[in-house]
């Protein structure tokens, strides 16, 4: 196991040192300039000069991308273009709502996903079986953002049991969480559906596999062999999935965001990309790719908790 | 998990329910200022949460855009026009309880004019030779030549007077000596402003304005419907203002504001270097279906650079008349009987992106192609505006009496002039108001005649604001939100 866990931490270094150069890369050949967007049309060429140089902007790239990283290993991400404070701090106000909205969403998709996957799979043919693949079916069809706007319509406009968006801050926990609730909702739904389905699916492969029958055969109760080693066996598919929702739900939430006006990561890319805040979109996309990065090393560690197999191996 | 959705359900009924003289007020904007120094950035947002109500200038905009006196009680202008002697009000505290006197005024003309200056608008100040602080309550302002306007400049949001002390952290941490106080700002959220106690002038209304931002259109849409907010300035979804104005529970407020939205042309690229080209390109365009189309209705037709609610203003739209035919025979004359091609570079706003697809179908009805771009703000400022990249483009220019721009031969549509150079420097220097009414006429009949840029529209300014609340500019004659006289009706 330690061996195992010793491979993929060096091949994790290798990817993130990877990650670090693609992104700045990328983001630097982007056109626009930061300075020229914020002193806007009626600015004479000297000002512009003495705003990129304020921001540091007329250092070489090299020079830029070795403070950038360097910066990053003792925890300094840099300063904003555009808010002048700290990129660090910013990220980190936003992820006290990303997170815990990702959390809530991937709690609710567990929840959901799970015992209707399995109870579709063990009643396989009946109706509740057939009324899940169609439920699911549908779950998946629907957009998220117009499902988000349906329930900001029905619960914000016509119910007025939640507001239609924002976020108090954590000082207020109950309306905190409450503010979370509608966009936890819509982002679950889909990934249930999608969830549910793969647990149905896994589940069946397992249960028509022979060991499934011997143990039947010793004796065990569909219900036994199902919770004893069905269930162990499917997981391997399902933990997958669960891996690759929580980057999508940590990242992918900024439509979400913009429907409920939540201050999350999402909207704060979305900004910068648009203010030309390059220093903050390079490092918010880089703690996305380490964020997916450790996501996926969680999930390899959890394939071999599950799959004694894969300890030996790699 | 039910019985705590509905206790929470329960208690908000009662909090809602519950009437309680309102004091505070949240104000729906779609966009966040970047930071808040309204002195380095062109940001519109700084102004409209800041301006009037936590930062103050020598002299301040009213609502009709006159310029009145803010800091400074009173000002003396020399004979010669060159001397302008201010005297400030007495007992003016910061919010950090540190005094306004003559030193903060030379501190912040000083800083916007110097070499290292990244104040957007820095052109203000260019005048200005010397400041000098005479006594703690005097400062006398000498310019390099008598300037008409140096007032008007003084009660811009880039002239707003700031302290020495605080201006290390005047990006996250505003500290002015207007009616509120800067309180908290939750980044991607909200701005709250709270009333300052020890105000100088007539106290604010309202003990508490916060201002939450919503860039998404439909999401505007909700917060309103559901009373989150009280107001939202410009609201972004012009398709749903007659539903506000059908509720009685809203008013929608239709205004002015400085922004002459013009189809500018590339005047030193050809065939747009060619006066006939240019007439026709402003001949084939129909401003009403534009406004009708792409605003909803809102906008008032213009034909010239110039602002139709200024006392200065003169109606030139006949200059350029929706008439294809004639267009048509002008390309002809130009030796362009088949048309030709050219591009069209589109900012996000929605008037030039709605407002772009309509003139692309007039401009092909006689005979010209455009290949429409849309291009992010950022592309937008790199390719048209200081690359000169463009054929066509469509731009509100929001900045209040910016007809000048006319004068700069490198700016990007460049117009190159003399005539109109020699006016606007003549009127530069300019003192007295009749002849400068004159001046403002003659150059915006200039500009018209020449065919510059095909002048489209007054930008509209549309505000929903709940029925209650009273004293929200409907105009902006800067981007301002003035709140120190809002108020909740009883």
């Amino acid at each position: 196991m330690l061996r195992y866990a010793i491979k993929r931490i060096g091949s994790l270094a290798i990817s993130l040192i990877v990650a670090s150069l693609v992104i700045f890369a990328c983001i630097e050949v982007i056109p626009g300039d930061p300075a020229s967007f914020m002193l806007g049309i009626n600015a004479q060429p000297d000002t512009v000069a003495a705003l990129r140089e304020e921001l540091g902007l007329n250092a070489s790239l090299g020079a830029r991308y070795l403070s950038w990283v360097t910066g990053m290993l003792s925890g300094d991400f840099g300063t904003s273009y555009t808010y002048r404070s700290p990129v660090a701090e910013i990220i980190g106000d936003r992820l006290w709502i990303s997170l815990p909205l990702a959390l809530i969403a991937l709690g609710l998709t567990v929840l959901i996903a799970f015992p209707v996957g399995i109870l579709a799979a063990t009643k396989r043919g009946s109706w509740a079986d057939m009324s899940v693949m169609g439920a699911t079916q549908l779950g998946i069809a629907i957009p998220n953002f117009w499902f988000a706007m349906l329930m900001v319509l029905l619960f914000a406009i016509n119910l007025r049991w939640f507001s239609a968006g924002g976020f108090p801050g954590w000082e207020h926990p109950l309306a905190a969480l409450k503010a979370l609730t509608l966009p936890a909702i819509a982002l679950a739904l889909p990934q249930a559906s999608i969830l549910a389905r793969v647990m149905r699916s896994a589940l069946l492969d397992t249960l028509s596999e022979d060991y499934i029958r011997t143990c039947r055969a010793k004796g065990l109760t569909q219900r036994q062999a199902l919770w004893r080693h069905a269930l162990r066996n499917a997981m391997i598919p399902v933990l997958t999935i669960i891996g690759l929702q929580f980057s999508f739900l940590l990242a992918g939430a900024i439509i979400i965001e913009n429907v409920f006006y939540l201050p999350g990561l999402g909207r704060l890319v979305f900004q910068a990309i648009s203010q030309r805040d390059l220093i903050m979109v390079e490092s918010v996309v880089f703690l996305l790719v380490f964020a997916v990065i450790m996501v996926n090393f969680a999930v390899d560690l959890a394939y071999a908790w599950v799959d004694p197999r894969l300890r030996g191996r790699s | 998990m039910t019985r705590w959705i509905f206790g929470t359900m329960a208690a908000t009924a009662l909090l809602t329910g519950a009437a309680i003289a309102k004091t505070d007020v949240t104000i729906g904007l779609q966009l966040e200022p970047p930071h808040l120094d309204p002195t380095s950035a062109a940001a519109g947002a700084i102004d409209q949460v800041l301006y009037a109500n936590v930062f103050e200038g020598l002299m301040r905009f009213a609502s009709d855009g006159s310029v009145i006196n803010g800091l400074a009680e009173d000002w003396d202008i020399s004979e010669d026009g060159k001397t302008y002697t201010f005297k400030l009000h007495s007992g003016v505290k910061f919010h950090d309880g540190t005094d306004l006197d003559s030193a903060d005024v030379k501190f912040s003309l000083d800083r916007a004019r110097a070499e290292d200056s990244v104040n957007a608008q820095k052109a203000l100040f260019a005048n200005i030779a010397s400041v000098e602080a005479v006594d703690p309550l005097t400062v006398k302002v000498t310019l390099t030549a008598p300037q008409g306007n140096f007032l008007f400049n003084m009660a811009w949001g880039d002239a707003v007077i700031v302290a020495p002390e605080s201006i290390d952290d005047i990006k996250v941490k505003p500290v002015g000596t207007g009616a509120f106080k800067f309180d908290d700002w939750k980044q991607g959220d909200s701005i709250t402003l709270v009333k300052n106690a020890d105000y100088w002038g007539d106290a604010a209304k309202l003990d508490k304005a916060t201002f939450k931002f919503i860039s998404e259109p439909t999401a505007a849409f909700g917060a309103m419907m559901a009373e989150d907010v009280d107001a939202f300035y410009s609201y972004p979804a012009p398709e749903n203002l007659a539903q506000f104005e059908a509720d009685p529970r809203f008013t929608v407020l239709a205004g002015n504001t400085e922004g002459e939205t013009i189809l500018a042309m590339n005047n030193k690229q050809a065939p747009f270097d060619n006066k006939l080209v240019r007439e026709a390109v402003s001949h084939a365009i129909d401003r009403q279906a534009i406004i009708d189309g792409a605003m909803f209705g809102y906008g008032t037709p213009i034909g010239s650079h110039f602002a139709p609610h200024n006392p200065a203003y003169i109606d030139l739209t006949g200059n350029s008349e929706y008439d294809p035919e004639k267009a048509k025979a002008l390309l002809a004359e130009a030796g362009m009987a088949d048309g030709f091609k050219t591009t069209l570079k589109l900012p996000p706003p929605s008037y030039a992106r709605r407002g772009g697809e309509i003139i692309a179908a007039q401009l092909r009805a006689v005979g010209i192609e455009t290949e429409i771009s849309n291009l992010e703000w950022a592309q937008w400022l790199e390719q048209a505006f200081r690359g000169k990249d463009f054929g066509l483009t469509i731009v509100s220019h929001t900045e209040p009496m910016d007809i000048g721009i006319y004068a700069r031969p490198d700016y990007y549509f460049q117009y190159d002039n003399a005539d109109l150079q020699k006016l606007m420097a003549d009127f530069d220097v300019e003192a007295e108001g009749a002849k400068r009414t004159e001046m403002l006429q003659q150059a915006q009949t200039i500009i018209s005649e020449d065919y510059v840029n095909a002048y489209l529209f007054q930008l509209a300014l549309t505000t929903v604001v709940n029925a209650k609340l009273q004293g929200i500019w409907p105009d902006a004659p800067t981007q301002a939100i003035d709140l120190t006289a809002v108020s909740w009706a009883e």
